[in-house]
């Protein structure tokens, strides 16, 4: 903790001083970036700690999105309160997939997951009357507003998406040195050896999926709310392989690591597409790379190599 | 003093498909007690204690543990309740240290406690003599320390019942020294029940040994009395 504190702070405040120094451009970016590396946060708590491989997060994203978002159009809510809602649907949703997915374990548990995920995907085109299908819908500018702050502002915006990420990041770290999460690593490491030392390995599964399940939907409320739409590609199969992507590359199991992937992934489509339109090639090979030299992800590498002590 | 009896089983069976691993076992340990259970490859002693333990689940037959009926319990609560396991098959976590390994045995009795946690655990590292290796990746220690970080992980548990599923195996003769002496010390507070190969290990820990043949218990008595059994010598010991 003496040094894991200080950097993760640091890097805390790195990112809170960078919104004064950025061009419009990536101030926009980086804000977008810091909410979907909490969606990646949330994804890690599940794979890179607990070792549970969920190929369907979309669903936990889409229903903090989607809770957020039918309760400002159809109640009338405010976003506050509505951040909340779309909170408390990727719990509830987060409860339920978890007791029915943790009966099974490996390739099934996958399978399970996406098959959930399709099935939200498919329920939200289902009610287009109420979701608007495929094509969505917006949150009014006017009522994107917390305690008189215009959630729509920039600063504002990046300020928010800061919190959140910040919060992520400081409670991911504490949950990994807690007694808790040393158990959720034992999991991953040798789940039969953990139960044999005594530990309800299936209740403490359950509490990682609530954990992951809430804070990915906690992203996808806070994504509606920041930029101001709720759409169903969220709820699709890209939105499960991502957090997937982000924390492999940013490093399964290490706190920063899925700031790293989202950003690293992020600039790489950004500016190899600036450069041809054969841009995801160039994403496909830096990846093939970085599966070949760095297959523990960026900073499972920098562990691996130089920071033993890396949470 | 009349020996209370820590665990029984009444009947105990368990089938694989056709084969019949354990039958119908009448076994009786005394809390205090320093049993060792021996029999040929395949006689089911693994079988047997992955029962009493819950590692697996008994097809017929009762388990008794301080007087409660645990036979239907999950792993993990009949742990809580005071038994811990040593794998026969090294079964560690390779990619922590060994100070993680063992304070995960800790952290399940002392819970939110850091200071004891600290203690508790480097003590139990210091007992089987790998308190200088606690830094060390698990994964990348010798085979005998791996056995030996198996015990201290048991060690760890402060159990009522410690099973040890041959923990000799693969240990120096030096090592194995130790680890007879580690034993008769712990076993001044534990019931030790001990599967085990090497027969001078098991003629000086062991008070009473059971010996199991076909899923059966074919004998039990003291080390004298079972190396006069002839029954015995036939199964095990070659005649």
């Amino acid at each position: 903790m003496k040094r894991a504190l200080p950097l993760h702070l640091g890097l805390i405040v790195l990112l809170f001083a960078l919104q004064f120094a950025l061009p419009a451009y990536h101030h926009g970016n980086l804000a977008r970036i810091m909410v979907m590396a909490t969606f990646a946060m949330g994804y890690n708590i599940m794979f890179g700690y607990t070792g549970l491989l969920s190929l369907g997060h979309a669903m936990f994203f889409a229903a903090g999105m989607y809770g957020m978002g039918l309760a400002v159009t159809q109640l009338g809510t405010p976003v506050g309160p509505a951040f909340l809602i779309g909170i408390a649907a990727a719990f509830a949703l987060s409860l339920i997939v978890g007791l029915l997915a943790l009966r099974t374990i490996g390739v099934a548990f996958m399978i399970v997951t996406l098959m959930f995920s399709q099935t939200l995907f498919l329920t939200i085109l289902y009610f287009g009357s109420i979701t608007r299908g495929d094509e969505g819908f917006g949150i009014k500018q006017a009522t994107r507003q917390i305690m008189g702050l215009d959630l729509s502002d920039p600063t504002i915006r990046y300020f928010a998406a800061w919190l959140l990420f910040s919060l992520t990041l400081m409670g991911t770290l504490w949950l990994v040195r807690s007694p808790l999460g040393r158990v959720l690593i034992a999991i991953r490491e040798n789940e039969e050896r953990a139960r044999m030392l005594g530990y309800d390995t299936w209740r403490a599964k359950l509490s990682a999926v609530l954990m992951s399940g809430t804070v990915s939907g906690a992203a996808g409320a806070a994504y509606g709310v920041l930029f101001g739409y709720v759409g169903a590609s969220f709820a699709q199969v890209p939105y499960s392989i991502f957090p997937l992507l982000w924390v492999l590359l940013g490093g399964a199991g290490t706190v920063i690591g899925p700031l790293i992937g989202a950003l690293f992934m992020f600039y790489l489509i950004d500016l190899s597409s600036g450069v041809t339109d054969a841009y995801m090639l160039v994403v496909g090979v830096a990846l093939v790379l970085l599966t070949l030299f760095a297959p523990k992800g960026m900073m499972g590498m920098v562990r691996e190599r130089w920071l033993k002590w890396l949470p | 003093m009349a020996a209370v009896t820590l665990l029984s089983t009444r009947d105990l069976c368990r089938h694989f498909g056709g084969l019949r691993a354990v039958r119908d076992v009448d076994f009786d340990l005394p809390q205090g007690e320093i049993r060792a259970l021996i029999g040929p490859n395949g006689a089911g002693k693994t079988t047997f204690v992955s029962m009493l333990c819950g590692r697996i689940p008994a097809s017929s037959g009762s388990i008794t543990f301080q007087g409660q009926d645990v036979t239907h319990l999950p792993a993990h609560k009949r742990i809580s309740l005071g038994m811990a396991y040593t794998f026969q098959i090294t079964s560690i976590f390779g990619n922590l240290t060994v100070y993680e390994n063992v304070a995960l045995a800790v952290q399940h009795r002392l819970g939110r406690d850091h200071a004891a946690l600290k203690r508790e655990t480097l003590a139990a590292l210091a007992r089987v003599g790998l308190k200088a290796r606690a830094d060390q990746v698990a994964g990348d220690l010798a085979y005998g320390h791996q056995r030996l970080l198996e015990i201290a992980m048991g060690l760890g548990q402060e159990p009522k019942l410690l099973i040890l599923d041959e923990p000799t195996q693969g240990l120096s003769d030096g090592e194995i020294e130790e680890f007879i002496a580690l034993i008769r010390e712990v076993s001044a507070n534990t019931t030790v029940l001990l599967i085990e190969h090497n027969i001078p290990v098991v003629m000086a820990l062991a008070d009473t040994i059971t010996v199991l043949n076909f899923g059966e218990i074919i004998a039990e008595g003291t080390p004298a009395e079972i190396r006069a059994n002839t029954h015995v010598q036939e199964a095990y010991l070659g005649g």
